[in-house]
């Protein structure tokens, strides 16, 4: 739309922020995916698959939502996935070697944060644009992951860490009591504190940022920093839950990440979206596939129509948008 | 008044008539009943402040607005202008601020963009002749350059001539030009002026917007003045003053000497600038700026202003020199000086100045996080409280701190900008070109704004292409030409003749 409309027209904001319709959308399509595999599977409301869907859904939302904050700087992390994989090799050779899963899950979040410093270096500092210094960081750290593992496969680990993956506590997952802390604490962050309004900030317009006096550089290279270190984690959890580590376990994880992140209603362009829409984006793409399996459609229809849905829900927020301004 | 002409007719029939165009957007009422007669030949002048319905007639004029209501006659006959194509085709070219050239394209592609001849095989293009033609057309404005040279490695006023050879090449009768000399420097003015004369000679109409008064003077056969989307009157510039004319386009009186208030003797040392050179070319610039004063940085387009601003702001790298502001030296990237207490209000509030699609209140608080949270802890009450507080302060048009902020109109996105300093409390304010594309109502309002600011203890130091504006409000001012400080100028000395007469190229 051009100015001259935007000056002539000046529609008062509605009640609701924008956000919050956008994330209502989105839950509403949650609960009637829910509600149509509710009539079509009778396994899907067994207490067991809730729990089993929770969980897959935690292990896409820990890598998107650290991704969630570089998009919302109007960046992009392609290297999450081979993160989750080096950091988890090394995480379990330093469990294996030391006998210790503190020590491991500490050199696992450390990678994860190393790998997501050095990324932020070359956005900031190099000014290399963030979807091609994230895309070469993923090939480099395969290939550090190949030539590391040199095909072998690590596995057994501590029966006490193979709990944060596959434990119970109350009858919930341990996975999942994760998610609901880190869904806390990245809407805390991106909501309620002054590097979360300048990450935002810095989205919607970087020249402007700069110019109002915020430290863009420094900012952008604690968002990939965070990123990386949410793959680390999410290196664990993975590391923890199939109780063995391979070269190329990160190789599915980065698009659905993705995905999850575009579907919760995160612009690509920067500056519009939040940590509780992927969450909801990573809970229906779970949900999706989760029916999918239920209803014994075969598996290779899954990209299919995950891509239909990344594509619907991009198409639907930029619908509501545009009518919005 | 809708139906009747304003002023005797030159013409027996206009060339193009508007009647009762109305157009109404949702909440608002964009055009209400205006009438509007373009006679063969003449330069017609548009005058009214942002909002006023000024654009939104030349996107009807254009075919871009379809009008709910209303009529068009092209020479006497009744027609329709219901879309581009139909506007083109009765001869209306416009010419915007924002110009539509491909950059990577050549000047000649560029003006027969669409309407390239086809060459001997079907799907080519004939190089040659797109160049002979384009030379022609160039040559009929007396635009002397190569038609092969590619659009990017033009200056504006250059890329603004090949939108006017395009337009000439579609056998333009009518040419809408919107703020033409917004971004042209005096030199170039001139030669638009000449070649307006020529176009006018040529039999061509102009249709021309324009918030100077000089222009509306020197260049006019009439004027009419749009005022909240209706046509407040139509006059010939013999008839009435400057005065009566922004009368007619605010609906009150307006002073046209900006307010200031001087002070007896300046304050104490704020920012001294010493022997400052930048990777974007000014050198060994000396600057003092005290507290209570207005400093004007005047000088040509392109004479290294904006670059002088943006260095003190840290924005780009210094090679050279020293800042010392406060008493403290200062050197980093501008959250530092912003930090300390430096604010720069760019030219281009839009892309860097404002994030259009965020709120009033988010723009307004972009710059004060640190200082209302010191915490890190953001509070999005307090944040609206802060915004409330300064869209009462500065009297921003909108209708919450919830809108977003692209929808205002440009004097209240200009107060948004200035605002976001208020509340990170900055001592030195850099205004570059702060009353650009502003009406004359919020122009004063920020005049008396900045005149508040620097009675309280700021300063300010100001940039602008408007000498009137310079002489008016600042203490003193310094002159620059090619990159370097070409003489300063008290308050005595502070006239355009003087600024002129240090800014030319000359020996």
């Amino acid at each position: 739309m051009t100015d001259i409309t935007k000056e002539a027209i000046m529609p008062a904001r509605s009640f609701l922020s924008q956000d919050a319709i956008q994330v209502f959308y989105r839950l509403l399509a949650a609960f009637l995916i829910c509600a149509v595999l509710a009539v079509l599977s009778d396994s899907f409301l067994s207490l067991g698959n809730i729990l089993n869907v929770l969980r897959q859904a935690s292990l896409t939302f820990f890598i998107a939502s650290g991704l969630t904050l570089v998009v919302l700087t109007a960046g992009l992390d392609l290297s999450v996935g081979a993160n989750v994989a080096l950091s988890a090799c090394i995480a379990g050779t330093v469990i294996h070697k030391t006998g210790s899963p503190a020590l491991g899950i500490l050199t696992g979040l450390a990678c994860g944060g190393i790998v997501g410093l050095l990324n932020g270096i070359m956005v900031t500092a190099l000014r290399i644009p963030s979807f091609i210094a994230t895309y070469g960081m993923l090939w480099v750290l395969n290939g550090l992951t190949y030539w590391y593992m040199a095909g072998e496969t690590l596995h057994g680990f501590p029966a006490g860490f193979r709990q944060i993956g596959s434990g119970y506590l109350f009858g919930l997952p341990i996975p999942v009591y994760l998610l609901l802390v880190f869904l806390g604490i990245g809407t805390f962050f991106a909501q309620r504190t002054v590097w979360g309004q300048e990450i935002y900030a810095i989205g919607a317009n970087p020249v402007a940022a700069r110019l109002s006096g915020i430290p863009v550089a420094r900012r952008l290279l604690l968002v990939y920093a965070v990123s990386g270190t949410m793959a680390g984690l999410a290196s664990i959890i993975f590391l923890s839950r199939l109780n063995s580590a391979e070269a190329d376990i990160g190789e599915s994880l980065t698009l659905p990440a993705i995905a999850a992140v575009l579907i919760g209603g995160t612009s690509l362009f920067g500056g519009v979206g939040t940590v509780f829409g992927t969450f909801i984006g990573a809970l229906i793409l779970t949900l999706v596939l989760n029916g999918m399996n239920l209803l014994s459609v075969s598996a290779n229809w899954q990209p299919l129509v995950t891509g239909i849905i990344v594509i619907l829900a991009v198409w639907l927020d930029m619908k509501t948008r545009r009518r919005a301004q | 008044m809708s139906d009747a002409l304003p002023i005797e007719v030159t013409s027996p029939t206009p060339l193009l008539e508007l009647r009762g165009i109305s157009k109404e957007f949702p909440g608002v009422k964009a055009l209400d009943d205006v009438s509007f007669a373009v006679y063969p030949g003449e330069v017609h002048m548009l005058l009214g402040e942002n909002g006023a319905g000024k654009s939104s007639l030349m996107k009807v004029l254009c075919g871009a607005y379809r009008a709910d209501a209303g009529e068009f006659y092209y020479e006497g006959k009744k027609v329709a202008i219901s879309s581009t194509a139909d506007a083109q085709k009765l001869g209306i070219a416009v010419i915007f601020q924002e110009f539509s050239l491909v950059p990577y394209l050549d000047i000649a592609q560029n003006i027969f963009l669409g309407r390239e001849p086809g060459g001997r095989i079907p799907g080519t293009i004939d190089r040659r002749k797109i160049l002979a033609d384009a030379k022609r057309v160039l040559g009929t404005i007396g635009f002397d350059i190569d038609p092969s040279t590619t659009v990017d490695k033009l200056g504006v006023a250059q890329q603004q001539m090949v939108e006017i050879a395009k337009a000439i090449s579609q056998n333009a009768r009518i040419l809408v030009m919107d703020e033409p000399t917004a971004a042209l420097s005096d030199r170039e003015t001139e030669l638009l002026f000449e070649l307006i004369a020529r176009l006018k000679a040529d039999g061509v109409s102009i249709v021309y917007i324009s918030h100077r008064m000089a222009e509306v003077f020197a260049l006019g056969d009439r004027i009419t003045v749009l005022r909240d989307g209706r046509r407040i009157d139509g006059v010939r510039p013999a008839d009435v003053t400057p005065d009566q004319l922004v009368r007619m386009m605010v609906g009150r009186n307006v002073d046209m000497t900006y307010p200031r208030h001087f002070a007896d003797k300046p304050g104490e040392l704020l920012l001294e600038v010493k022997g400052l050179s930048s990777a974007t070319g000014i050198s060994d610039i000396n600057i003092e700026v005290r507290r209570g004063e207005i400093v004007g940085l005047c000088g040509l387009v392109g004479s290294g202003r904006s670059e002088v601003a943006r260095a003190i702001f840290g924005a780009d790298p210094v090679t050279s020199g020293e800042i010392i502001f406060d008493g403290k030296t200062i050197s980093g990237e501008p959250d530092l000086a912003a930090r300390r207490g430096i604010a720069l209000i760019p030219e281009s509030r839009k892309s860097e100045g404002l994030a259009l699609l965020r709120s009033v209140s988010d723009n307004l608080v972009v710059s004060a996080l640190r200082k209302l949270f010191p915490s890190g802890l953001f509070d999005q009450r307090a944040a609206q409280r802060t915004a409330d507080g300064l869209i009462r302060q500065l009297r921003i048009a909108t209708p919450s701190a919830r809108q977003t902020v692209g929808l205002l109109s440009g004097g209240n996105q200009q107060k948004v900008v200035i605002g976001k300093w208020l509340a990170a409390g900055s001592k030195l304010f850099i205004f570059d070109e702060p009353t650009r594309g502003i009406d004359i109502g919020a122009k004063s309002e920020i005049f008396a704004l900045i005149d508040r600011l620097v009675a309280e203890g700021a300063a300010a130091l100001m940039i602008s292409s408007e000498q009137i504006e310079i002489c008016h409000v600042c203490d003193r001012a310094y002159v620059m030409r090619e990159g370097r400080i070409a003489g300063h100028l008290t308050r005595n000395e502070l006239t355009e003749e003087n600024i002129v007469r240090l800014g030319m190229h000359h020996a």
